[in-house]
Order: C-alpha cells, then structure tokens, then sequence
C-alpha cells in the first residue's frame, strides 16, 4: 500500500490525523496493510510464507513487492 | 534422575544451589529436563547470567538434539472468523479486529508449499481458524495435500486444525498427515484468563489422540499474556509432562483489536531466559522460534536464540503477521554454520 495515500493501512484512520510512527513501525516488519489507503474500508488479506495479497471490494488488490 | 543435592549453608538453613550447576549435570549430562521449581529458579536468574544460561542450553541442544536446525513454513488455509475467544488472536470473530475471513484456494495452498519448499524446508503446516474442522475444511486439506503431491512436492505436511474427534484423527493420519499442532498456549492455571470458550482439558484430549494415533506432536504457546514467572515454569512442566515432538514458541504479538492490544512487547533479555529455561526443561524436544521473535528481539537476538537452545524456526510470515524474509534466516543459519534437516533424514 502506498505509504503516500489518504489513509493508514495499519490504524485505518485519516493520515493527517494523529500520530501514525506506532502505525509505520508495524506495518512491514509484522503486520500486512489492513484499511485500504484510498477509502479505509477493511481489507481481505491473505499472507502466505512469500508474501501477502490485499483486496479492497472498490479498489481491486495489492501486494506485495 | 533425581535433582542435585541442595547445599546446606554453614548455618544450618537450607539454601538452594546454583541451579545453572545442577543443570549441566542433570540437563546436560543426563539428559533429563529440570523440574518446575528448578525452571522457577533459573527464570529468576539476573540478566549478568544469560550469556552462561545461553551456553548452558546451546550445548544441551547440540548434545542431544544434534546441530541441524528443522525448518518449517506455515501457512492460513482459512483465515479470521473464528467463534472461539482466545484473547491473543485476531482471528476470533468476536474482537473488533480488522483482520477479514478468508479462504485460500488449492492452487494457492500449492504455491505456498512451493515457496516454502523451495527455502530448503521439511515442514508445511497448513492451519486453518476454527474450533475444530467441518466437513468442508477436511475436504479442503485432502484437496491439498493431493495438490501439492500432485505438484512433485515431498514436502512433510503438518496441520493445525484445532479440536479434533478420534474420526477427524484417523481422516488426517489416512491423508498422510504426519505431525498435528495444537497449543495448550500457556499454562493451566492461567489458562482461563486467556480463553474461555474451550478448557484447557479439552485441548490436552485432542493431543491425546493424536499422539494415539501416531502422528508426531506439536504443542507449544505464547509468552507475554500475562502469565507469571511462576506460571511459566508451570507451562514449561505440564508440556515437558506431554512429551511433545516439537514445542512452538511464540512471543505475544499484541494486535490490535484483541484484548491483548496494549500489552507491552516481550523485552529481549526476557524473552532469552524463557528460550534458555525452556529448552533446559526439554533437552530433548524440537524447540522452534514461531511467531513474535521480530518485535521482540529483533535481528540480533534471533542469533542469540539460535545459539541459546532453538533447534528450529518458521521462516518467511505466520498466519496473520509478517515474518522476515525466509533468505534473511537462511543467511542466519549459513553465517552460524547450523545445517538445515533435509527431508530424506526425517522420512
Ligand atoms: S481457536 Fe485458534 S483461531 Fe480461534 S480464536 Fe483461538 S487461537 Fe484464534
Ligand atoms: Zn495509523
Ligand atoms: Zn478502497
């Protein structure tokens, strides 16, 4: 998930409101993104050894590099 | 094997000996776990000691487990919605966690046992977020396992599908399943606190059988609920009682949503007395670094834990959470010149 979109992928909240380093500091080392950065709607996320996949139902999947 | 004797101080009172003493004799020379009590004194050793702890237990891990280190990838075959209240788990369906339900499908199964074969690996465990299996979820897993062989793949399969009845027993060892995981997450007398819509009795009887039916087992848990240090020695007892084949252990990740959400991350040194204690209590036990290891030690202290009695990590990510690359491991085990099991060892 672009670390550059309207909201965070860990919290699901708005990125210009509050503090989100706790936020950054999980996502990527343990945890995949879960809100999608675009609209935050919960995404559904499948982590497997290699990677991970996320989908939002208005803005398709993500994954991993 | 009974304990060393106690030393008596001068003044006639008892005092306890050194318990990293009596360890090498009766740990590392006779190859018999230390007692509860002896695990409590050793989890109060002073952070000044955990180099010599860590020794203590490298030696007793090469001396009767041998150098190899088993390698294992995990996967979620079905993902969240769980009716069960493990307070640790974001995949119970009654915590607002953010984590979705989720099925993945055979192909993906295949590819994942690929990915993690291809690491050098000799274990696939395929783990799915239920109270126990349905019809359809068995139904799933002999899909798979017919897949992935399909697929040219050897790898060993291991499954953790929860509760299990003697018939979803004898299903799995039929379908060729060959080590069953399942936790008894912490120690009985704090279990309660933990979880309380199964028992801990209950969880003990599907290891049983199990066991019964001759399928290896895979039992470990989690430190960080809450539990005391008198309670991990307890948990450390009751699972060196179960004579587990391979003991996962994980360090709490406190994710969000869960009840566990603001519990503090297991500190370092900490969580190094409990891998040296642990392995001290099981000298003879697959002991596997699982989930948590990255908050908690980060990438130095996975080598220390590595040379402090771990015998066996699960690379690449876990179930839910994010892991370190599997090559990053890999390199690890390279740069410590611990060779990886291979499969025709085990089979
Ligand atoms: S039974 Fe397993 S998946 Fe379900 S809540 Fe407990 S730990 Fe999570
Ligand atoms: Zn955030
Ligand atoms: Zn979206």
């Amino acid at each position: 998930m672009s670390a550059g979109g309207v909201y965070c992928g860990y919290c699901g909240r708005a990125r210009d409101e509050g503090d989100h380093g706790a936020c950054a500091r999980r996502l990527g080392v343990v945890d995949p993104p879960r809100f999608c950065a675009a609209c935050a709607r919960r995404m559904v996320v499948q982590v497997t050894p290699g990677g991970w996949t996320a989908s939002c139902g208005r803005h398709g999947e993500s994954r991993s590099a | 094997m009974s304990a060393a004797p106690e030393q008596t101080a001068p003044g006639g009172t008892e005092q306890p000996g050194d318990v990293l003493a009596e360890a090498g004799e009766r740990v590392l020379e006779g190859g018999v776990g230390l007692t509860e009590e002896q695990v409590r004194r050793v989890l109060a050793l002073p952070d000044e000691r955990i180099p010599e702890l860590l020794a203590l237990a490298h030696e007793v891990r090469v001396r009767w487990c041998g150098p190899e280190v088993e390698v294992e990838g995990i996967v979620s075959l079905k993902t969240g919605g769980c009716p069960e209240d493990c307070h640790f788990c974001s995949q119970s369906g009654r915590f607002p966690s953010p984590v979705r339900s989720a099925w993945l499908d055979v192909p993906g199964l295949v590819r994942a046992a690929r990915q993690t074969a291809d690491t050098g690996a000799t274990e696939f465990c395929v783990v799915a977020a239920v109270r126990g299996p349905d019809a359809r979820l068995l139904a799933q897993v002999r899909a798979g396992i017919e897949a992935i062989r399909a697929d040219g793949n050897p790898i060993q399969i291991a499954c953790s599908l929860g509760m299990l009845t003697q018939e979803q027993v004898d299903e799995l060892v039929a379908m060729g399943v060959h080590r069953y995981n399942h936790n008894l997450e912490t120690a009985r007398s704090h279990f309660p606190n933990v979880v309380t819509t199964h028992s801990w009795e209950e969880r003990w009887d599907t290891l049983r059988m199990v066991r019964a039916a001759g399928m290896e087992v895979c039992c470990g848990g989690i430190i960080g609920m809450g539990e005391s240090q008198a309670q991990r020695a307890e948990f450390a007892a009751q699972l060196a009682a179960l004579e587990p084949d391979e003991v996962p252990l994980n360090f709490l990740i406190p994710n969000p949503g869960t009840p566990y959400e603001d519990y503090p991350v297991v500190e370092g040194a900490e969580a190094l007395r409990v891998v040296g204690a642990f392995r001290l209590a099981l000298p003879r036990t697959i002991l596997r670094f699982a989930g948590g290891r990255e908050l908690t030690f980060g990438d130095l202290g996975a080598k220390r834990g590595m040379l402090g009695g771990i015998n066996a990590i699960i690379v690449g990510n876990y179930l839910t959470n994010l892991g370190r690359p599997a090559w990053e491991d890999l390199d690890m085990l390279e740069e410590l010149a611990m060779p990886i099991k291979e499969l025709n060892r085990t089979l």
